[in-house]
């Protein structure tokens, strides 16, 4: 629960503020929906994420833009995560994070959902795909940022401590 | 009954994804209607106060050049306002006496708490809402050109729809020629707005100034809005493309004027009659 104000509060009141070159976003509060502990039912996951993207919403005044692109990967990330699971399976309990599983499983795990967030983010915010070019520019680079920014989050923090 | 109670609860995550997803469409199309629901949005009072917080920590670094630019403004000013009475002197004009005229146009000053140049919907949020008697449709101001117009307000707060805003239209005049088109941004450089809608036979320049028309009783007549970039003309196109670099550094943007049209209610009206089916 503290986590989740915590990657509110970082989002609205710092990442909002840094964008490079105009097209590279930092959507770092998707983590908390992806560093949910494995067994999270996917109605609470869907809940969790409508809230957390409403709240978000609020903040960028385009409301039920980051709501609807949580609940869609909300959805879908325990279906991913059942299709990804490494040999021996997941620990009970565990979190799905780089320290459990190690990098190349979790850029594996992260970037097709965090594609997805932003794809849907950015295309809904066009409102369409006239202007595609420019929309698919903004969410790869904004990806790129994203997952950059949270490898890094997970490496510099104490491998024993959760989420 | 059962079996369809089942069937439901079997595929409960499916369908209570769509639920959530209908409600985010709704709020999307909701909030993308002008002058939207007044409750969700940044200009919430937590909400506002705390960007305000974070905007507050930023703007401390940059106070030197927020006091050099209302010190320019304030040196402007007094120059006009001098201009203008040596001129009445020697012109030996009369006065305007009708109040409501001279009165017409009446400002509030506020101070930005929140704005964006990246999205393609950019909203900046004032500290300023109900309470100064501000109302959703007033034009916003800054020194050195127009910046938007009142979205929503709550009692302390409100929320201006940027002119970085791919649904913001705005009437607007090319000063030398007095043709007037509409400008709109197109999403990409939040430097760069195009005017729309200038025919073929008009002979715009680059370095020519933009201002507001004044046609829609939002802005009042003449606000700078900035300098035309570049312009092209198509083979088979009927109107020009022009680029026109803004007046005002929206990355930049610290204080707002929010300007209340006295007369605007009169001259609604008096246009709603023209409308009204005979």
């Amino acid at each position: 629960m503290v986590s989740f104000f915590l990657y509110l509060l970082i989002q609205v009141m710092l990442m909002k503020n840094l964008v490079l070159f105009n097209t590279a976003f930092c959507f770092f509060y998707v983590a908390f929906l992806l560093f949910l502990p494995i067994e999270t039912g996917v109605l609470v996951l869907m809940v969790m994420g409508f809230v957390m993207g409403f709240i978000v919403d609020i903040f960028y005044d385009s409301l039920g833009l980051h709501a609807s692109a949580m609940v869609a990967i909300a959805y879908l990330r325990n279906y991913w995560l059942v299709s990804i699971t490494p040999q021996g399976g997941y620990d009970a309990g565990a979190a799905p994070t780089l320290a459990a599983n190690g990098t190349q499983w979790f850029l594996v795990y992260s970037i097709p959902l965090i594609l997805l967030h932003h794809f849907v983010l950015f295309f809904v915010e066009a409102g369409g795909f006239y202007r595609f070019g420019y929309t698919l520019l903004k969410t790869l680079m904004s990806v790129f940022f994203t997952v950059t920014v949270l490898i890094l989050l997970q490496l510099i923090q104490p491998p024993q401590r959760r989420l | 009954m059962e079996r369809l109670l089942r069937f439901f609860y079997e595929y409960r995550a499916f369908f209570s994804f769509l639920l959530l997803e209908l409600i985010c469409a709704w709020l999307i199309i909701q909030n993308n209607q002008y002058q939207g629901a007044a409750y969700f949005n940044s200009s919430n009072r937590l909400a506002a106060n705390i960007i305000g917080f974070s905007q507050g920590v930023r703007e401390y670094f940059s106070l030197r050049n927020i006091n050099k630019q209302l010190a320019e403004e304030n040196a402007t000013l007094r120059r006009k306002l001098e201009q203008r009475n040596q001129s009445l002197f020697s012109l030996e004009m009369k006065e305007l006496k009708d109040e409501a005229i001279i009165n017409r146009y009446d400002y509030v000053s506020a101070k930005v708490v929140a704005n964006s140049t990246n999205m393609l919907k950019n909203y900046i949020t004032i500290n300023k809402g109900k309470d100064a008697g501000i109302v959703p449709g007033m034009a916003a101001i800054s020194s050195a050109g127009a910046v938007g117009k009142v979205k929503v307000v709550s009692d302390h707060f409100a929320v201006l729809m940027s002119v970085l805003n791919i649904d913001h239209h705005m009437s607007s005049v090319i000063k030398r020629t007095g043709h007037f088109g509409t400008i709109q941004w197109n999403g990409s450089d939040p430097r760069l707005v195009n005017l729309q809608f200038i025919p073929r036979h008009v002979q715009p320049l680059e370095g020519d100034t933009v201002v507001t028309s004044g046609y829609n009783a939002i802005f009042p007549e003449g606000i700078l809005i900035g300098v035309i970039k570049h312009v092209t003309l198509s083979e088979e196109a009927p109107f020009y493309d022009i680029q026109v670099e803004l007046a005002q550094d929206f990355g930049n943007l610290s204080f707002v004027e929010i300007v209340k049209s006295n007369l605007r209610n009169e001259a609604d009206s008096l246009e709603a009659l023209t409308k009204e089916p005979r």
